[in-house]
């Protein structure tokens, strides 16, 4: 134990002699340490978003898009071509037992102004199940009615940013704002959900009844909408739901048994899922440039024990003349590679850790500095050590004291 | 220390060889060299460059092994032991002095003394204590914590034979322990060995080129062609000068 502690501080007495070669040796241990410190905790900063997200939506969320799921890429743009109509939406909470509520949905970006503001947004046409489905409720004032459905008044309920962008510190609630060319009454604001996983900022939209989006918005008439978002009674009742749209749809869309569905459904834990799968490829493939840094350190590593071995030949000839045993020689080398690497690795830890915080303070990601993950990357960089300390190592505690006390 | 007393054998060689092959060529370093040292004994090795004296002293510090022969270190066989065992027989029984001294650098005095003991496991106060004791014997007490590089060179050569005899080896092996200093520091280094082995009865075996360094042990030993040509005792050895006391007190 003594020899340890006095094998320790040898280490960093010659670390601090040779402080720059020391740096430049440690660098690459610093950097993977740093990267697997930093990209942990963005991956799990993006985890913990998207968890946030899934519980902010609602774990018994399903969408159904039109169009088979093997065309892909973006859907349910308003008023596009589509297989899904209002009629379908209303026949699934008619006709689905487990759905609770499902809503028809049209929406498009627009321009909203009121008096001499303006501000982008989108706009989304729908019935009160939407507020059902998303188990969402106002903060201020209150919602449209089925009247105002059936009547396409000119009525809106709008978001917390959108409510901040227009009225300011101003109640909202009476005023008139225009939703693209249509004027209409603000009847409330909704409970603000802040933003979602993705990024997008779920407070900055405009809620319309989906008759008004249709004639007064996007002057489109029909029955066609651009997907449903619909709620099982019980997140365990999800797939069954699923199976309850689907065979409903393909009845009403008079698809045959071996025809292609003219809809997707997704549940939103698949969405979150596949977000979520995203992630982890991304923190796999910042992993491996991690461990091909934290190797190419650990080469750095055993480079320059070797040419420390070669350098300080006398001074090891000295120590087995006075009675150091291999063994003894062996433990100084290989710790003093081990305290390199650790040096390394705290360094690293540190740099990492200040990394991640320069990150959440200047994007809008979260990130969170795991504490396992730290002290994992640290006893990692100590165990590089290790491994590539030893053959260095293990030639110093090898030499011949002859030899090594001839050394010049 | 041990003690002037009755002299007892420290050293008992016989028929030591040391036969170094490299493919062909076969260099029959020692031939049979039988040979005992007694307790108190100052000896010195003399004889010319590929004699087989370094070999001979190679032996005698346990740093090699020998092809054939028996060699009895204070009592205990140490002929066939392995590379770690021999390493013990070095810190307990045996001090080293080098000609270029041997000191780590950048490191103080009182550390380089202390290391021997390190490798007994010896605490740290009591190898600091037992360090500057060992550093007081050869006069450098007040140079405690100046690295090598801060002392002369004689002031360097004590420093290692304090670190030699801070474990209180049975013998005092120094090779060529002057081939580095001038004359003045010779005459300085060599009356502290004859100091040690008169005071307090040190064994020291010495090996020299130097006939007027050699002259100062009280036994001569001659070494050629890997054997003892001669064994004389030196019936007045040569007092070196005991310099007055202002070398110890440069830079």
């Amino acid at each position: 134990m003594m020899m340890f502690w006095m094998a320790v501080r040898l280490a960093l007495r010659s670390l601090v002699r040779n402080k720059v070669r020391a740096m430049l040796t440690v660098l690459g241990i610093l950097m993977g340490v740093a990267s697997v410190v930093a990209s942990s905790a963005i991956g799990a900063g993006a985890k913990e978003r998207i968890e946030s997200q899934f519980a902010s939506l609602g774990v018994n969320v399903l969408m159904v898009w039109p169009g088979a799921s093997a065309t892909g890429g973006a859907r349910g743009a308003a008023g596009s071509a589509s297989g899904l109509t209002e009629d379908d939406a209303l026949a699934l909470s008619r006709e689905v037992p487990s759905l609770s509520a499902s809503a028809p949905i049209l929406s498009a970006s627009t321009q909203v102004v009121s008096g001499s503001r303006n501000w982008s947004t989108r706009v989304y046409g729908s019935t009160l199940d939407y507020f059902r489905v998303r188990a969402w409720r106002t903060s201020d004032g209150g919602l449209f009615t089925d009247a105002d459905v059936r009547t396409s008044a000119k009525v809106c309920v709008i978001g917390e940013t959108v409510r901040r962008e227009l009225f300011g510190d101003e109640s909202a609630l009476g005023r008139t704002m225009r939703v693209g060319r249509m004027p209409c009454t603000v009847l409330g604001v909704m409970e603000s959900k802040g933003q979602s996983g993705f990024g997008q900022d779920q407070d900055d939209l405009v809620i319309v009844p989906l008759s008004t989006f249709r004639t007064r918005v996007s002057h489109r008439p029909g029955r066609e909408i651009g997907f449903v978002m619909a709620s099982a009674r019980d997140p365990a009742l999800m797939s069954r739901a699923e199976e309850g749209i689907t065979r409903l749809l393909r009845q009403r869309h008079r698809l045959s048994g071996t025809d292609e569905s003219d809809f997707t459904v997704r549940n939103m834990a698949d969405v979150i899922k596949s977000f979520d799968e995203q992630r982890a490829a991304i923190s796999l493939l910042l992993l491996v440039v991690a461990s091909i840094s934290l190797l190419v350190g650990g080469i750095g590593v055993m480079n320059i024990m070797l040419v420390s071995v070669t350098e300080r030949t006398r001074e090891i000839g000295i120590r087995l003349s006075i009675g150091a045993r291999s063994r003894d020689i062996l433990a100084q080398f290989l710790i003093e590679a081990v305290v390199l690497a650790s040096v390394g690795g705290v360094a690293g830890l540190a740099l990492g850790i200040g990394a991640s915080l320069i990150v959440g303070m200047t994007t809008s990601w979260t990130v969170k500095v795991q504490p396992e993950t730290a002290i994992l990357a640290v006893a990692v960089a100590g165990g590089i050590g290790v491994i590539f300390g030893f053959f260095p190592a293990r030639r110093a505690a090898k030499m011949d004291p002859i030899t090594a006390l001839r050394h010049e | 220390m041990s003690e002037a007393g009755e002299p007892r054998p420290v050293i008992e060689i016989e028929k030591l060889e040391k036969i170094y092959s490299q493919g062909e060529i076969v260099h029959r370093a020692l031939r049979g060299v039988s040979l005992t040292i007694n307790s108190g004994e100052f000896v010195g090795i003399i004889g010319p460059s590929g004699s087989g004296k370094s070999t001979l002293m190679n032996a005698i510090g346990c740093l090699d092994t020998p092809t054939r022969g028996s060699y009895r270190l204070a009592g205990h066989d140490v002929s066939g032991l392995d590379a770690d065992a021999r390493a013990l027989v070095r810190n307990r029984f045996l001090g080293f002095v080098f000609q270029g001294f041997n000191l780590l650098a950048r490191t103080s005095a009182l550390e380089n003394v202390e290391l021997p003991l390190v490798y007994r496991g010896i605490s740290q106060r009591e190898r600091h204590l037992r360090a500057a004791r060992a550093l007081a014997l050869v006069g450098l007490i007040d140079r405690l914590h100046n690295t090598p590089a801060q002392l002369s060179g004689g002031q360097q050569q004590r420093v290692a034979i304090a670190r030699a005899l801070v474990t209180d080896p049975q013998v005092l092996l120094a090779d060529e322990p002057t081939g580095n200093l001038d004359s003045k520091t010779t005459e300085d280094i060599l009356s502290l060995m004859q100091l040690l082995n008169r005071e307090r009865g040190l064994t020291i075996v010495m090996v020299t080129h130097d006939p007027e360094v050699a002259r100062c042990a009280s036994r001569l030993i001659t070494v050629r062609d890997g054997l003892i040509e001669r064994d004389e005792r030196v019936a007045n050895p040569r007092q070196a000068v005991r310099p007055v006391q202002t070398e110890g007190h440069a830079p």
